[in-house]
């Protein structure tokens, strides 16, 4: 069973090994959790970049989560918005293309372009 | 929705949406009584009479950007099928409690879900809001409270993800525990 105890030894290790940004200016994941993103899958979708930034040490990268984004038939969907470059819309993801946009787009800059809102509607 | 925990993370949305900073959650698996709540009180800003009237209409909705709000809709509908309801009661400025209920032994009654990654994500994407969980099953009662554990991280932020991690953990061993183990 856990304790909270834990919970000391986290932030012990967490404290010495990360230099804790304040303030979060870098990278910030918006995964659309309105009804339509929920019905269609946008938990997993979620923890799975919360998850892939974290594996990765990626201390400046925020996810975070809005309403519908509004086209609830390409759900679940995320925007990726990186300083100084035009915010990238993903559509109909799922853990396994959240892993790929982490290590392709987040960590080498390069986004994903099959996976994104251009290439679903030329399909 | 697939599960109860889908439910509760999609309803947590209208506290969120209404500003709240203390979302208080809980499921009551009364197995005795038949009976199976899930129950969302929140501290946001609260509704009149005549909007709580119109709340669970699929036409209603407080976006302005589209015409449709199924959230409660769908809670109804699903509650309704399992000779349940909703109960709803809100005062503006103070907050407002959804109750779901549904019979506990009805066929078509949800399963429970995992409720661990509804409340890991609830956290990890509102850092700032304080939620609680509680859940009582015949075989024993888990409470979760953010506050409590912000206390032990100190200046660590509570959405760090070896902390949301954790809570993940400890929710889902917590109702391992008192479900005797039954995952769906």
């Amino acid at each position: 069973m856990k304790s909270l105890k834990e919970l000391e030894e986290i932030r012990q290790r967490a404290l010495e090994s990360v230099n804790l940004r304040k303030e979060r200016n870098g990278t910030r994941i918006v995964v659309g959790m309105g009804t339509c993103g929920i019905a269609a899958g946008a938990r997993p979708v979620l923890l799975a970049f919360v998850e892939e930034v974290n594996k990765r040490n990626l201390h400046d990268v925020m996810v975070t989560q809005t309403g519908c984004i509004g086209v609830c038939r390409l759900e679940p969907m995320a925007e990726v918005y990186r300083p100084g470059e035009e915010k990238v819309t993903y559509v109909k993801l799922t853990p396994e293309k959240v892993r790929r946009i982490v290590a392709e787009h987040i960590v080498n800059g390069k986004p994903v372009t099959e996976f994104t809102i251009g290439a679903a509607d030329q399909q | 929705m697939e599960d109860i925990s889908l439910y509760m993370l999609d309803l947590v949305q209208n506290s969120i949406a209404a500003a709240a900073t203390l979302v208080e959650i809980s499921v009551i698996e009364d197995v005795q009584n038949d009976k199976f709540i899930l129950s969302i009180k929140d501290n946001g800003r609260g509704m009149d009479p005549q909007t709580v009237d119109r709340i669970t209409d699929p036409f209603y909705t407080t976006r302005t950007t589209r015409k449709v709000g199924l959230g409660l809709a769908f809670a109804e509908a699903a509650a309704r099928a399992c000779d349940g309801g909703i109960y709803i009661s809100s005062q503006p400025g103070k907050g407002t409690e959804v109750r779901v209920e549904f019979r506990y032994h009805h066929i078509d009654r949800p399963p429970l879900g995992r409720i661990d990654q509804t409340i890991a994500a609830l956290v990890a994407c509102n850092p700032s809001i304080e939620f609680v969980y509680t859940h009582i099953a015949p075989g024993g009662r888990l409470c979760f409270d953010s506050r409590e554990i912000r206390q032990r991280l100190g200046d660590l932020p509570i959405d760090h993800p070896e902390v949301v991690e954790w809570i993940s953990e400890y929710i889902g061993e917590g109702i391992d525990e008192i479900s005797g183990g039954g995952k769906e």
